[in-house]
């Protein structure tokens, strides 16, 4: 395993880094695969179907019943009853399908998701994924447990430090767990990981930021593995 | 056909009811705003969200501000006045997520006796741990108990039971007097396995077609589920938009 220096993340690395809400979708957007079905989560991945382009065959499933939901919906757009997980207006793309949510979530379920991608609180080198509730906190699961727990990938996006800097990738999650063991990659603004049979890979780093940077960041080790 | 005062008339205090919607999608507010002015009380809903506690919100978001629930089944309660009373001891949480949530409605609605699923294991929700509800002091009153699990071809599943609620409250875009359904695009959501599930279904239509009947493949519910129909009343937009081409209807 490569051991990276810890030094600590500057101010300048982590705005150079695009750590920003667009980049860290834009940058999932970009790995999407044509034929895919992708369920998006509330929060950044909400912002993934709008920032997919018109070329590409994706089609995004919302846990409560649609499937084929395109970008935000704007002026006369607008229909009431089209709305994401995050209850913001879509569009729907052609070839969409609308059906309640039992059904969606025996598609969730039972591996017709070829991707899920959800926010999340913390993550663990053992893959497992904490997002909804911090402890003490309002409680709110939605779907993002069959979703864990169903899809064939699941890709995490979340900064790699909360606002008060605190680290985010852990050894153990301390919030009450989502699924365990179900995280496949790990979007952040510092760099991008995958969870590979136990071994833990940094991919790439964020523009301007390095291995160290995000090192710095958490208390996880892991290997340093261009794609 | 009665109205939506007649309809929930039926519906005592402290009933289990189901309601559908998703956010503000497919909520039968007339129904819900109906049960409100009747007084009813001491509810368990089951539905999925709470609403946000803005001022003047109709649907669910109002029976929890009005504090007519003391029991919520749901998978995401948000709703802060909500909140506010679960950690003060006075209410129940029983989260579920969300997709065992229309499971266990569409099972009870089915007739059978639970399911097993995937979701859950290793979580608070399956093994046990969430507190469903507080003591006034702060302690932890009710705490849910580890879920039977079973290991099926090698996965590992928990055992979730069906819901059977007394009533259910149901959004539809149409229906026929033989209490035919059918829904409108994401606003079918939690209706159908809602509208399965309860011992009485109440349901709140935008069109009511007095006579002619839903074409029979057309038909999303059958009207075997179904035992009132009220058409939906021209105020019954939710959002933040006018419901254009849903309001109205045939009253």
């Amino acid at each position: 395993m490569t051991t990276v220096v810890r030094t600590s993340v500057t101010a300048d690395a982590r705005n150079a880094a695009g750590g920003t809400r667009h980049a860290l979708a834009s940058r999932v957007a970009a790995d999407l695969r044509d034929g895919w079905v992708v369920n998006v989560g509330i929060g950044i991945p909400s912002m993934v179907p709008g920032l997919v382009g018109g070329d590409r065959e994706v089609l995004f499933h919302c846990e409560h019943g649609l499937l084929g939901v395109g970008r935000p919906a704007e002026g006369e757009e607008v229909d009431p009853d089209v709305t994401d997980a995050g209850k913001a207006y879509v569009t729907l793309a052609p070839g969409a399908s609308a059906f309640d949510s039992a059904t969606s979530f025996a598609i969730a379920r039972s591996g017709r998701l070829d991707l899920a991608v959800l926010g999340g609180l913390q993550v663990s080198r053992e893959a497992d994924l904490a997002n909804w509730v911090v402890p003490g906190g309002d409680p709110g699961v939605g779907g993002a447990m069959d979703l864990a727990a169903g899809a064939r990938r699941l890709w995490v996006v979340m900064t790699l430090t909360d606002k008060a800097g605190r680290p985010k990738l852990l050894p153990r999650c301390t919030f009450p767990l989502t699924g365990a063991g179900v995280v496949d990659r790990l979007y952040t603004d510092l760099g991008v990981f995958e969870f590979d049979a136990g071994r833990l890979l940094l991919r790439e780093t964020a523009d301007g930021a390095t291995a160290g940077d995000v090192a710095s960041a958490t208390p996880v080790d892991f290997e340093v593995a261009p794609w | 056909m009665a109205d939506a005062r007649e309809a929930v008339s039926v519906v005592p205090d402290g009933a289990s009811v189901a309601i559908g919607g998703f956010g503000q999608v497919g909520v039968p507010v007339d129904l819900v705003d109906a049960l409100c002015e009747q007084g009813t009380t001491g509810l368990h809903v089951m539905a999925n969200n709470g609403g946000r506690g803005l001022e003047g919100e109709r649907g669910i978001g109002r029976l929890l501000a009005e504090d007519r629930v003391r029991r919520f089944t749901c998978s995401f309660p948000i709703n802060p006045d909500f909140f506010a009373r679960y950690f003060a001891g006075s209410v129940e949480i029983e989260l579920t997520p969300q997709g065992t949530l229309a499971e266990r409605l569409r099972a009870g609605g089915a007739g059978l006796g639970g399911f097993y699923t995937p979701t859950g294991p290793g979580t608070q929700l399956g093994d046990g741990g969430f507190v469903t509800r507080y003591a006034p002091g702060g302690e932890p009153e009710r705490v849910m108990p580890a879920k039977e699990q079973r290991v099926i071809n090698g996965r590992t599943y928990v055992l979730e039971e069906p819901l059977r609620p007394d009533f259910a409250l149901v959004r539809a875009h149409r229906a026929d007097r033989w209490g035919n359904l059918r829904f409108r695009l994401g606003a079918r959501n939690f209706n159908p396995p809602a509208a399965m599930a309860a011992r009485t279904t109440l349901v709140q239509a935008d069109h009511v077609q007095r006579t002619d009947p839903l074409h029979p493949d057309d038909v999303h519910l059958p009207g075997a589920f179904v035992d009132v129909v009220v058409s939906t009343t021209h105020d019954a937009a939710v959002g933040a938009s006018p419901v254009a081409g849903t309001t109205g209807g045939s009253r």
